[in-house]
């Protein structure tokens, strides 16, 4: 059947509510407005509003109390509107939560699922339009999670709930209404994919394109571009940003021997500089015939108008050039 | 051990939109010296770390000598299921709350027997329904709301101590966690230790309002003569009390005087005189303050006042040599990736500093 990404992390934190009694949503508008993005709709009716929480606009003080009543036993997910607005809680995500398991010596544990739209939006402009996987990416303690199709949300989000670390699931307000294939299997409220396991989207031998989120669809339509110029691609969705599944990338760059990795964060310090770095520090440095390619968001904030804007995040085209840069083809 | 009454001073509390606690309160001998002993314990441990960092065996830390009466007095208000939250100074209420004074005083030398293992120092020490230690300004206020969140969605009576100091009074997101805690209810009491100071600046200068108990605006508070530890005990119970019987949140300020500076680093005499250090310590000192009324209403001889003090200073001196005895962690990998993530969930590798010390947990 064809789910959209938004019914399946309703029909994932559904399933883990019905499953655990401990688990508990709360954020903006999670409960009498359905949702921001509507991905909670439903859920006060089926869960009461002692499980389904409308807080008032104070992402520090609600992610913050998300974190003690996880230290307390419970198990949080916790909804920002947007993963933008997290920023005014960060330091209660990475202090308070990703920390305390390790500064406590390993006797408390903080289980806790901060969740909520990320990456390049539409029209919103600079402040409401930002790639946040690198920076919870490079925090000890977290895991973080960014699916691309429904499979991946509801397989991931129940991962994620039932993790017992604080794990950071970075949503996209633009898949939110795509829809995807959902097999029989993953319908079940059994199913769950295990973090850290990145999946071929699409085999090849020519050139791999790893992405995560929105950018893996990109690396798709890429791939099928490049297939017509007889060029196999083979196109990896990460799945997770931490920890990251390196050896799939090892794997498929051996027999590729070239890689473009594909994100919308920011260029510097970011997701394609960790892949590069990963593959230079890997045995798959001597498989390369060509530099690793970055395609990644521009230097900018976000601009508003639209001719400017597509140019700040990867496209299709901009994927299909790197690949053929890594063939030294003409583009 | 039967019950008797004492008075507290009259201007023991100050209330904001609430009744004052009463100032008769019940006691027993024995409650009596073990509050005594508690509190002469937690100087002595804190006074032994002092001595342990001057050896230069200590990293750095913040004292709460002066403060004592505080952690002791909320002990004994409640039961080991209510729970508390505090900032860095936190080395009192870890005691209080079970750790030992061993396990504290090798924390804080970074040792393998610490109560965190070596692993969090001095600003990081937990306990059976204790919560840190956390060394971000106010970020434990909103932990200590969603602690009290937890028992309220859980049905359980028990009452959650969320602390903080006069510094961190003003940061926004306590007032985000008064805001939800009064909103939904919460059985939170909101705990300023009012040392008069955050770090060298006044709360006068710090503070447009430095009446901490009327901070809460719309949640009552209660203003504690918290250099007695009688009253932070009578005040602690009667907001559990008030706090678990569905009135939502209250605010107590705890006034107390700290006797050091901020941290080791700070001589603390720099932004206040020495006459006002001397006058508090001579005046309003929580353990002497004790002592002449245990002496005055003749629970104790100035003997068996002498034979305590002598006690416990061997006690917490012969547990800081077993603690200074103790072994430093054994410097490896697998102890320093230890407890990054939960056992058996582990990423399959986590980077050491070079690509050879990364750690492998993947079978």
């Amino acid at each position: 059947a064809m789910v959209t990404v938004r019914d399946a992390l309703n029909q994932a934190m559904a399933e883990e509510m019905e499953r655990d009694e401990a688990v508990f949503l709360m954020g903006e508008e999670v409960a009498q407005y359905n949702g921001a993005y509507k991905v909670s709709r439903g859920l006060l009716d089926k869960f009461g509003d002692k499980r389904v929480v409308d807080t008032p606009i104070t992402e520090a003080g609600f992610a913050g109390l998300c974190v003690g009543a996880a230290l307390a036993g419970l198990k949080p997910i916790c909804e920002f509107m947007t993963m933008n607005f997290a920023m005014q809680a960060i330091d209660q995500i990475i202090n308070s939560g990703a920390k305390t398991f390790y500064m406590s010596g390993g006797t408390q544990p903080c289980n806790v699922t901060f969740r909520g739209p990320n990456g390049a939006a539409a029209g919103v402009g600079a402040q409401h339009s930002q790639d946040f996987s690198a920076w919870y990416g490079s925090i000890p303690g977290l895991k973080v999670i960014s699916p691309y199709s429904s499979e991946d949300a509801k397989g991931l989000m129940k991962a994620a709930i039932r993790d017992p670390n604080v794990t950071v699931f970075l949503e996209n307000e633009i898949l939110y209404g795509e829809s995807f294939e959902m097999s029989e299997e993953a319908q079940s409220p059994d199913f769950v994919i295990p973090i850290g396991k990145a999946k071929i989207e699409r085999a090849g031998t020519d050139v791999t394109l790893v992405g995560h989120s929105r950018n893996v669809e990109f690396c798709l339509q890429a791939a099928e571009i490049l297939a017509k110029e007889n060029i196999s691609a083979e196109v990896i969705n990460l799945r997770t940003i931490k920890p990251m599944d390196v050896p799939a990338i090892v794997k498929s760059v051996k027999k590729t021997n070239r890689i473009v990795s594909v994100d919308s964060g920011y260029p510097a310090f970011g997701f394609g500089s960790e892949i590069a770095a990963q593959i230079m520090d890997s045995d798959a440095f001597d498989y390369l015939d060509a530099p690793v390619e970055r395609v990644t968001g521009a230097e900018v904030p976000t601009p508003y108008a639209i001719e400017l804007e597509s140019m700040a995040f990867p496209t299709t085209d901009v994927v299909v050039k790197a690949a053929k840069k890594t063939l030294y083809l003409p583009y | 051990d039967s019950p008797f009454t004492v008075r507290l001073l009259p201007e023991s509390f100050q209330t904001y939109q609430i009744e004052s606690p009463e100032l008769d309160m019940q006691v027993t001998k024995n409650e009596l010296i073990s509050l005594y002993r508690d509190m002469v314990t937690v100087r002595r441990l804190e006074t032994a770390a002092d001595a342990l960092y001057k050896a230069k065996k200590i990293r750095g830390f913040h004292l709460s000598i002066g403060e004592e009466a505080i952690a002791v007095g909320i002990e004994h208000a409640i039961t080991r299921d209510d729970q508390i939250i505090t900032a860095y100074r936190c080395h009192g209420f870890a005691y209080m709350r079970g750790a030992s004074v061993k396990a504290i005083l090798a924390e804080l030398m970074g040792r393998r027997d610490g109560v965190s293992f070596g692993k969090g120092g001095s600003m990081h020490m937990f306990a059976p329904n204790f919560f840190g230690g956390n060394g971000i300004v106010g970020a434990q206020v909103p932990v200590g709301a969603g602690l009290a969140f937890a028992k309220h969605y859980q049905g359980l009576p028990h009452a959650t101590f969320a602390l903080y100091g006069d510094g961190a009074a003003n940061q926004g997101q306590v007032f985000e966690a008064y805001n939800m805690a009064k909103l939904w209810k919460l059985p939170c009491v909101f705990a300023c230790e009012n040392n008069k100071y955050g770090m060298g600046t006044s709360a006068a200068r710090s503070s447009a309002l430095t009446e901490y108990h009327e901070r809460g605006q719309y949640i009552p508070g209660i203003k504690v003569d918290a250099m007695d530890v009688l009253a932070v005990k009578q005040a602690s119970a009667f907001a559990k009390k008030f706090t678990t019987e569905g009135n939502g949140p209250i605010v107590l300020e705890y006034t107390t005087y700290r006797y050091g500076g901020h941290s080791m680093s700070d001589p603390g005499t720099t932004y206040r005189t020495r006459e006002e250090i001397q006058r508090m310590r001579s005046t309003q000192d929580p353990v002497t303050g004790l002592k002449d009324r245990l002496i005055g209403w003749g629970v104790l001889s100035e003997d068996e006042i002498k034979a305590i003090d002598k006690e416990v200073r061997s006690s917490v001196d012969k547990e800081a040599k077993e603690a200074e005895a103790s072994p430093a962690p054994e410097a490896s990998l697998s102890l320093l990736f230890e407890d990054v993530y939960i056992k058996g969930t582990e990423p399959p590798v986590l980077r050491g500093r070079i690509p050879d010390e990364n750690f492998v947990f993947a079978k």
